[in-house]
């Protein structure tokens, strides 16, 4: 087949017409004016937190009422836990020390999953390694299961003899001053999105 | 005129308008080419949502068996990364990654691509992926994602879910 030049010269034109067409659109696109306002996963509308009562490691009646004027980190865990707790206590440890004065007003709480292994005296000293203001908190198999009924947390038990391990939910709920859960941060964020949200918690 | 010159002016007008013709049709599939690899995707919202309907308990009291949430989730990073999840029945449910009152919702924004797993007791294997990918860059990414978006809605019934 032979080229036509004149035919070549249209197609060229009608290229250059269409970027030039396509290019008056080129913005960058347009953000999120409607993203939420927290990094965590937000509860529409909030309630209140379910209350539990449980034995802790700074006092022998760990209620979330007690903390009421706080904002509330909540998590569930082990101390036997090889990564997601520790990881998960260092970040708390860490957007606490980001909230300079602002950390008096932030109460960090770990349920334990594991109450066969996690007596009061061994989840202190494993907290006081992260956070001497973490609390902690144990109770009869019965209420803690009632306590992860209530949350929708799960913890099955994996393996068996001393060494066994907990798969358990991983999130951290996040409760305001008033009590009311209002977020729920998964696993794996880091420090300063914490600082963000409470920092928003704590003025909202 | 002469009939001879008549039917030579015809075919050169036919001629022309043939070309013209093609022209106009090039511009117009190469300006919605360019348009749809270049032009940004403007969103409305950036919610993916996911309801639980109204009955569902009793309907699964009942031995019905409900899919509501897919084994796996894809979002788009900008465009569709918020993973929205509404309980509009009678009772608390556990939903994706968390437990929602009945009339609550939970949403549940990404800002990075990648792929999350979560545990969904809901699920058959205790989990939830939602993979986030990035979003798509002006050009072929643009393109790819217009016509993967165009075909789906075309082609494409709504995936098998389950919950």
């Amino acid at each position: 087949m032979r080229l036509n030049p004149n035919r070549l010269r249209n197609h060229a034109a009608a290229l250059l017409l269409s970027l030039l067409f396509a290019s008056a659109f080129i913005t960058t696109p347009a953000d999120a004016d409607v993203r939420p306002e927290l990094k965590a996963g937000v509860f529409n509308p909030p309630y209140m937190a379910p209350e539990f009562s449980l034995d802790g490691t700074k006092s022998s009646d760990v209620t979330l009422a007690r903390y009421r004027g706080k904002v509330v980190l909540l998590t569930f865990g082990f101390t036997n836990c090889a990564a997601v707790c520790p990881t998960t206590l260092a970040t708390l440890a860490q957007a606490r020390s980001g909230l300079g004065k602002a950390a008096a007003s932030v109460q960090v709480i770990y349920v334990t999953v594991d109450p066969e292994r996690d007596s009061v005296a061994r989840m202190r000293e494993f907290l006081a390694a992260f956070d001497p203001s973490f609390i902690g908190a144990t109770g009869t198999p019965a209420a803690l299961a009632a306590v992860r009924k209530k949350y929708g947390v799960t913890a099955i038990k994996q393996g068996s003899g001393r060494d066994y391990a907990m798969a358990h939910t991983s999130s951290i709920f996040l409760i305001d001053r008033a009590g009311k859960l209002r977020a729920l941060m998964p696993f794996g964020h880091d420090p300063a999105d914490f600082v963000h949200d409470i920092k928003f918690l704590l003025a909202h | 005129m002469r009939p001879h010159l008549l039917k030579l002016l015809m075919r050169v007008a036919g001629r022309e308008w043939r070309r013209l013709t093609a022209i106009a049709l090039s511009l117009l599939a190469l300006g919605g080419i360019g348009w749809a690899a270049l032009a940004p995707i403007v969103v409305t919202s950036h919610d993916e949502l996911f309801e639980i309907p109204h009955g569902t308990y009793a309907r699964r009291m009942a031995g019905e068996k409900i899919e509501i949430l897919p084994h796996t989730i894809h979002l788009t990073l900008g465009l569709n990364d918020v993973l929205l999840l509404r309980n509009k029945d009678e009772v608390p449910h556990i939903f994706g990654p968390t437990l929602i009152m009945p009339g609550q919702s939970f949403s549940l924004p990404f800002a990075q691509a990648s792929t999350y797993s979560f545990q969904c007791t809901a699920h058959a294997n205790g989990q939830l992926n939602v993979i986030v990918e990035p979003t798509p860059a002006p050009g072929w990414e643009r393109l790819h994602w217009r016509w993967r978006k165009l075909s789906n809605a075309v082609w494409h019934s709504p995936e098998s879910h389950h919950h």
